[in-house]
């Protein structure tokens, strides 16, 4: 009896990572052709369509600049920093790291765990923004519904600062 | 020991730089083309991160030349410094167009006193009374900077377009007073009078905090330091020249030396619809 439970349990435990629906992101940062270049500073978030709660998914700036030097630029993502930014004491365990240079960069983000944790369902809007010092500032917003009923692909794309911004969903 | 001081001193010496150009210090007029009876331009002088958008410093206005349609030098008929700039008024009382510039040279010094590290900013004519006569290690490197706009009453002429033959200046191909969109306009480079071929200058329209989008360009100088601009909109324009080019170097490789003499320009263009 005692061992059956067990099993059981070991069975759940396994079963249940793939269970946990996924949010994955492909940010693509283009390589810009400017005299002076600066890595963009990104924030990533979920807003509820009622505009109402937020969830803080990633917050990417210069974390090497002396006496956090960096966060002075932070209020240049001018819709985030609305959006709950100011409010927040950087770094933040799970949302905030270091720039990244132009490419292609994926996050992942699970059910359950941070910063996703327990999101409730609804439809939501994952917002990226892209600010650089001596540079632009841009906006690219993905609708999504949560908690996914089917694994799904969707997207959208920046101008200038931001390319390719791909949302794939897991149930 | 001798060597890993500089290398730290080069080190820091850049980092302030690379914090300075992070601002950008401009000269915006209130038009290119001024006409009328009686026509007079407005000059803002700033340093700031967006272009055209107050919010850092004033420029002080020491090193302030104009130069009249025929050549002659003239004052600003009032100017005015306050938080985050400087201003000037200028009656055109010639019909042609004037060069307004801004010129300036600034020391970038570090030095050993007691034992301990000091550095300093400042005019290259402070300098040395400055720094004590007992300083060690002294590290200097001049920068020098030229800020200009040109402005035009009436009908515009070239008499101030030429060269003045010091440091590191642009001179326009096109009239700088009458740049449309959907009309290139060429322009050369010049250090100490002769042409620079292969720098890359920036053009930089203003208004991004209004857009988001920066939309800028980067062109390099063909063999007769010459470039020309296609202008991708409506704005005021301002375009940057540095020499030596910044290098890039690699995260985590030694920065190489910096050099003792550096050049900056900065010329602001309007640029209006067809």
């Amino acid at each position: 009896m005692q061992k059956r439970k067990l099993l059981l349990a070991a069975v759940l435990a396994s079963a249940l990572p793939a269970l946990a629906a996924e949010l994955s992101v492909k940010i693509d940062i283009p390589q810009l052709a400017v005299a002076e270049y600066h890595r963009p500073y990104i924030a990533m978030w979920l807003e509820k369509a009622d505009g109402g709660q937020v969830t803080q998914l990633a917050v990417w700036y210069d974390q090497k600049k002396k006496d956090n030097g960096g966060t002075k630029w932070l209020k240049d993502m001018r819709q985030w920093w609305r959006k709950g930014g100011r409010d927040l004491e950087v770094p933040l365990d799970a949302v905030t790291s270091a720039t990244r240079a132009p490419g292609l960069h994926s996050l992942n983000f699970v059910a359950g765990k941070a910063p996703l944790g327990q999101l409730a369902a609804g439809e939501y809007t994952l917002f990226v923004e892209a600010s650089r010092e001596a540079g632009g500032r841009e906006v690219v917003r993905v609708p999504l519904s949560w908690p996914p009923k089917e694994a799904r692909s969707t997207g959208s794309k920046g101008q200038e600062e931001l390319g390719n911004v791909t949302v794939q969903l897991k149930p | 020991m001798h060597s890993l001081t500089r290398s730290f001193l080069a080190v820091a010496l850049l980092a302030s730089v690379s914090v300075a150009h992070a601002h950008r210090t401009w000269l915006l007029p209130s038009a290119a083309q001024v006409d009328g009876k009686d026509p007079w331009v407005t000059v803002d002088a700033a340093v700031s991160e967006d272009l055209f958008e107050l919010g850092a410093n004033a420029l002080k206005l020491d090193g302030l030349s104009i130069t009249d349609p025929d050549g002659g030098a003239v004052q600003p008929n009032q100017t005015f410094t306050g938080k985050y700039r400087s201003s000037l008024d200028l009656k055109l009382a010639k019909s042609g167009t004037y060069r307004i510039s801004l010129v300036s040279e600034t020391a970038m010094a570090s030095y050993k006193l007691n034992g301990e590290m000091k550095r300093w900013r400042g005019n290259v004519a402070d300098l040395k009374k400055e720094i004590p006569a007992e300083a060690e290690e002294l590290a200097v490197s001049t920068t020098f900077g030229r800020l200009e706009t040109f402005v035009t009453a009436g009908k515009p002429n070239a008499t101030v377009l030429k060269p003045v033959g010091s440091g590191l200046e642009l001179i326009p191909l096109d009239h700088p007073s009458e740049f449309l969109v959907g009309q290139p306009a060429r322009f050369r480079l010049l250090l100490d009078g002769k042409p620079l071929p292969g720098l890359t200058v920036a053009v930089v329209p203003g208004g991004v905090k209004y857009r988001g989008v920066l939309k800028e360009t980067a062109l390099t100088t063909d063999a007769k330091g010459e470039f020309t601009v296609n202008w991708p909109m409506p704005q005021m324009y301002w375009i940057n020249a540095g020499y030596p080019a910044r290098v890039t170097v690699p995260e985590g490789q030694p920065r190489p030396p910096m050099p003792a003499k550096r050049y900056n320009y900065s010329g602001t263009f309007e640029v209006l619809p067809q």
